[in-house]
């Protein structure tokens, strides 16, 4: 039986577990609240690579980028947010639409 | 102590530029294109903290652009070309014999020769209390900080003392950052440089209805402050006006002081004087835009002819052969919902000219032309719709190929197919920001080979001045692509080559039942594999769903595959809030509803704090909600009977109604119990774009059901249905479809319809639009929907009964399935604690979301401060 995997972000030195594998669906995005209260936006891929990056929409301020779309562009990964759908690259945190706007990036893995 | 070190060679000597404003940033540019910074030392001083930037645009900080995206200065750009910019460093004298500028850092410059751009200031009238807290003037980027920071702080009310182009824009912004505003204008009509009476009656209806005051035929006397702030003006009528906040927008002058004080002639009423090269009265010192007086006794104060005497003067220094001897003062208002143009000789004073006018009072619109002796189009006015501004601009000075009584006809009232770029001579300048001839834009095309809007407007930089010919820049792009063979991209987007249509057929015919599927097989090869976009995915999510019955797919969008694809809002079945909480619609039928439902409303609302507001459509919406609460709501809401109102949908929202023949004297059938009717059998069905619908109890048409996807009227014999009616942004009157229809050949007919719009629209098309594009347009409808010419009636019947059969309602369906339920959280690793973001303060004894709390963080780092 395999064990189920878990999610897991790089907090400082450790490994901070988010949650069960299950729980992300390719394509969609789910947050989470980090010890230090921020929160974090947690993504997959179709491939099963996941990624995160903050939740904080940088032009709105609101919590909301987990629930944007995920897309390619230019082989990239990136995240459209939900609100005025700028996109953000999921592994640099670039925003697309806008070259003075980065969020922040963590490293994931699947655990 | 001079600091005269050239960083590169300057073998021709040095060029100084005072002013970097919009001209001042084209002149360099058109050095630049000369080779003269190669072969000059540039040294540019600049007084604002800032680089050049655009002005014209300046309006648009208030709907979110960053001072960052107004900047029209590359810092490679400067770099490259080794010009030395002091930014914050203004000259403050010159020294003509000795050729030096002196700056206030104390740095001394020596020129061989000196541009001066230092454009205008705004005119103060010279009204006591002037100069107390809380009076504005609307030039720079750092104004509009002030008042922002201002109006936010201490001011409710606002007012505008200058009722012309630049006091309107400002207007409109200070309503857009909530003032209750008021505008103040000496002459007895808006605008009037611009135009005429009948056309100021038509914008002043205008601007009343978008919630602005305006006092016309008076002056200002008087700024009254309370404790050191201003309070209110005395107008000069003897009344008084209380207003927290006052813009100056009386007109500007131009900045010649420098020129003043180092001797150079100068105009009467200011301007410093210059040659048709631009040569100010010392040949070796240029002065171009506000600040010059042209050889044609004018001072413009546009942007256009600024830059055309930029590159004038480049040109001359450069020793070609140029002239500036005079511009036309087109403009096209930017405030937002205001249509406002005026171009040519808008006042009519060319000997024997003869106007043409069209005037609408119920509408708000007023056209003008200005006709010549021969029959040539002098100029003219549009206000409350200048949709044709863009083909009649260019035609100035020529005669036009239809007649001007056509011209100012609006369509549909008896007005020829719409005249197009098509019809405009080569020599027809269509961008008269950047003075871009239609010549010029097709050999962009044909030459260059650009091949889209985008590369046009950087190769000819037509577009990038206020926007007004962005339109017909458009078609002339794409007329221009057709008839060079170019394949003109319609493809959805990045990923598919196909238009909607063509993926729906795709998707209809193979069955396929998945988004990764029809991007794997269909889409274009780079996207194969890939992720997709935020584009396709929601408009696949669409066509599978709209055709789910019928391909076996399953219809619940929230299941599978199918979820990844919905926007947020479909994704969370409500609408996401600025502060990312959501707003609950559940659905009222017709808008009838009874008193234990509205109680059930008013108790989840209590029980939740939401916010409640009646909406346009007839039903409530709760505002408010935080993502963990959308199921114990919709739960409460479920059992009461309601369901899903689709307010998040591209789909049906609401059919509206009138009370008519039950309860209305006048009303001739059951307008209510159609509307229920109708609402219940389309709701939930996805299409291109939402629709709308109302059914009125007779002609009085208090529904407004004329300005709905499909529109029913009730007559004394039956039903008459409208289609491809729109409200928003560009309200569209609904056309005739049927006639006195009994209730089944009723919605049959809608049947049809619906069905071949979503078979045939692209995305986010309404109705209105896709009737006004498909060929052939409502004859050609007709003919299908009606007289069967494709043969498909039986299929579109065939699947709207598909899709009535098969309707679910999508909050029950998720809130009795754990599964659905679990993305309903906050944090997927604390799932009880509320997103702490999410927070409200208390408004008019409700809530409204606490945006300030958003706000920490969020603004770029170089506004911080600069407001003074
Ligand atoms: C709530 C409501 C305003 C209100 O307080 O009354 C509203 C609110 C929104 N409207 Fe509306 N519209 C509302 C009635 C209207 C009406 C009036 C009507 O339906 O009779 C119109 C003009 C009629 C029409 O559509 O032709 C209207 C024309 C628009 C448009 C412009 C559509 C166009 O074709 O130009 C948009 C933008 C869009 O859809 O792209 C829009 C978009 C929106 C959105 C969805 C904007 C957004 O994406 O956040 C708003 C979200 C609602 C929410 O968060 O719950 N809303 N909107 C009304 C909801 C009615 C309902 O019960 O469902
Ligand atoms: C809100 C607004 C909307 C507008 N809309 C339109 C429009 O729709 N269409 C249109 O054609 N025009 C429009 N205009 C006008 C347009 O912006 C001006 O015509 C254009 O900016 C003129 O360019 P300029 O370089 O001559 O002057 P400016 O852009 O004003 O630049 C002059 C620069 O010189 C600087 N300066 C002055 N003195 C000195 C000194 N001694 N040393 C150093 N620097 C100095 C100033 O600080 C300024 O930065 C609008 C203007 C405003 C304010
Ligand atoms: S549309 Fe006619 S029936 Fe309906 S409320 Fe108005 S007047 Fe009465
Ligand atoms: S006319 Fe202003 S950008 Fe073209």
């Amino acid at each position: 039986m395999s064990v189920p995997m878990s999610v897991q972000l790089r907090l400082e030195d450790d490994w901070f577990e988010v949650c069960d594998r299950a729980r992300l669906q390719p394509g969609r995005g789910i947050a989470a609240l980090l010890p230090d209260g921020r929160q974090a936006a947690l993504f997959i891929d179709r491939a099963g690579r996941a990624y995160a990056i903050d939740n904080r929409d940088p032009f709105t301020g609101a919590a909301v980028l987990s629930r944007g779309l995920l897309g390619t562009a230019g082989g990239r990964p990136f995240v459209a947010s939900p609100l005025l759908k700028q996109r953000f690259d999921l592994e640099t945190g670039r925003c697309l639409d806008d070259d003075s706007v980065t969020v922040e990036t963590h490293t994931v893995r699947l655990a | 102590m001079p600091t005269d070190t050239p960083r590169h060679s300057a073998a021709q000597g040095t060029i100084v530029l005072v002013g970097h404003g919009m001209v001042g940033q084209r002149f360099l540019e058109a050095l630049a294109a000369r080779g003269l910074t190669d072969t000059h030392r540039v040294v540019v001083l600049c007084e604002e903290p800032r680089p050049a930037y655009d002005r014209v645009q300046l309006t648009s900080y208030f709907s979110g652009r960053t001072p960052d995206e107004l900047s029209l200065t590359d810092p490679e750009f400067i770099e490259q070309h080794g010009i030395e910019l002091y930014v914050g460093d203004p000259a403050e004298s010159v020294d003509r014999d000795a050729k030096t500028v002196t700056a206030r850092s104390g740095q001394t410059f020596a020129y061989d020769t000196l541009v001066l751009a230092t454009g205008s200031f705004p005119f103060v009238p010279p009204v006591p209390g002037k100069d107390t807290t809380g009076c504005f003037v609307y030039r720079t980027i750092e104004d509009l900080l002030a008042i922002e920071e201002y109006a936010k702080t201490y001011a409710k009310t606002g007012a505008v003392v200058g009722g012309g182009l630049l006091g309107l824009e400002a207007a409109g912004a200070l309503r857009g950052l909530g003032l209750d505003t008021h505008v103040v204008e000496f002459a007895p009509r808006l605008m009037p440089v611009q135009v005429d009476e009948g056309g100021g009656a038509a914008l002043l209806r205008t601007i009343t209805n978008m919630g602005l005051t305006v006092h016309t035929g008076v002056g200002t006397q008087e700024i009254v402050s309370t404790e050191g702030a201003v309070s209110g003006m005395k107008l000069s009528d003897g009344s008084e006006l209380a207003t927290d906040l006052v813009v100056f927008s009386a007109g500007v002058r131009p900045r010649d002081q420098l020129a003043r004080d180092t001797g150079l002639s100068v105009g009467e009423r200011g301007g410093i004087t210059v040659d048709e090269q631009c040569r100010t009265s010392d040949p070796a010192v240029y002065a171009i835009g506000e600040c010059a007086l042209a050889s044609d006794g004018r001072v413009y104060g546009l942007v256009a002819p600024g830059y055309e005497m930029a590159e004038t003067a480049a040109a001359t220094i450069a020793a070609e052969e140029s002239s500036f001897t005079g511009a036309d003062l087109s403009t096209k208002l930017k405030l937002l919902g205001v249509d406002v143009a005026s171009f040519g000789d808008a006042h009519g004073t060319s000997e024997d000219c003869l106007d043409v006018v069209y005037s609408d009072s119920r509408s708000g619109t007023y056209k003008k032309l200005v006709i010549g002796p021969g029959g040539e189009l002098l100029g003219g006015v549009l206000v409350g719709d200048a949709e044709q501004y863009g083909v009649l601009r260019p035609m100035t000075g020529s005669v036009p190929p239809i007649s001007p009584e056509q011209l100012v006809l609006p369509a549909g009232a008896g007005a020829p197919v719409a005249l197009g770029p098509s019809a405009l001579p080569d020599s027809a300048v269509i961008c008269s920001c950047h003075n871009v001839t239609k010549g010029t834009i097709r050999g962009a095309v044909t030459e260059h080979s650009c091949t889209t809007v985008p590369e046009v407007k950087k190769c000819t930089k037509a577009g990038t001045g206020c926007g007004s010919c962005v339109k017909v820049l458009g078609q002339l792009v794409n007329d221009e692509l057709e008839a060079s063979g170019v394949e003109v991209d319609k493809g959805l987007c990045g990923c598919f080559g196909q238009t909607r249509q063509e993926l729906y057929e795709i998707v209809r015919t193979l069955g396929i039942t998945s988004y990764r599927q029809l991007l794997d097989a269909h889409g274009r090869e780079a996207a194969r594999g890939t992720e997709g976009c935020e584009n396709c995915k929601p408009t696949v999510g669409s066509i599978i769903a709209s055709l789910a019955p019928t391909i076996g797919a399953d219809g619940y969008v929230l299941d599978g595959e199918q979820a990844a694809l919905q926007d947020t809002n479909d994704h969370f079945l409500a609408n996401l809030q600025k502060n990312g909480s959501y707003s609950v619609v559940p659905r009222v039928p017709g808008g009838e509803i009874t008193p234990e439902k509205l109680i059930v409303i008013g108790e989840v609302a209590r029980d939740f704090g939401l916010y409640t507001k009646i909406t346009g459509g007839q039903r409530i919406d709760m505002f408010g909600a935080r993502v963990e609460q959308l199921p114990l709501i919709w739960t409460r809401l479920v059992d009461a009977g309601f369901e899903s109102g689709h307010a998040y949908g591209k789909s049906l929202r609401t059919v509206k109604s009138c009370v008519g023949q039950t309860w209305c004297r006048y009303g001739v059938q059951d307008s209510v119990r159609m509307a229920i009717d109708l609402e219940l059998r389309y709701r939930g069905l996805r299409s291109p774009h939402k629709l709308k619908s109302a059914v009125s109890g007779c002609a009085r048409e208090c529904a407004e059901a004329q300005s709905k996807d499909f529109g029913v009227i009730a007559t004394s014999s039956g039903w008459n249905l409208y289609v491809g009616g729109n409200g928003g942004a560009t309200p569209r009157h609904a056309d005739l479809l049927g006639q006195d229809l009994s209730d089944a050949e009723l919605v049959r007919l809608i049947d049809r319809f619906l069905m071949f719009y979503i078979r045939t629209a692209d995305r986010l098309e309404r109705t209105s639009t896709w009737l006004e594009r498909i060929e052939g347009g409502l004859d050609h409808v007709r003919d299908v929907v009606v007289h069967d010419s494709l043969g498909i009636c039986d299929d579109l019947e065939a699947l709207m009964a598909d899709h009535v059969a098969h309707y679910r309602d999508e909050w029950s369906e998720t809130i009795n399935d754990p599964e659905r339920l679990a993305r309903f959280v906050s944090f997927v690793n604390a799932p009880d604690v509320p997103d702490p973001t999410v927070s409200f303060v208390p408004e008019r004894d409700q809530i409204k979301p606490d945006l300030p709390l958003l706000s920490i963080g969020s603004r770029p780092r170089d506004l911080e401060g600069a407001a003074s």
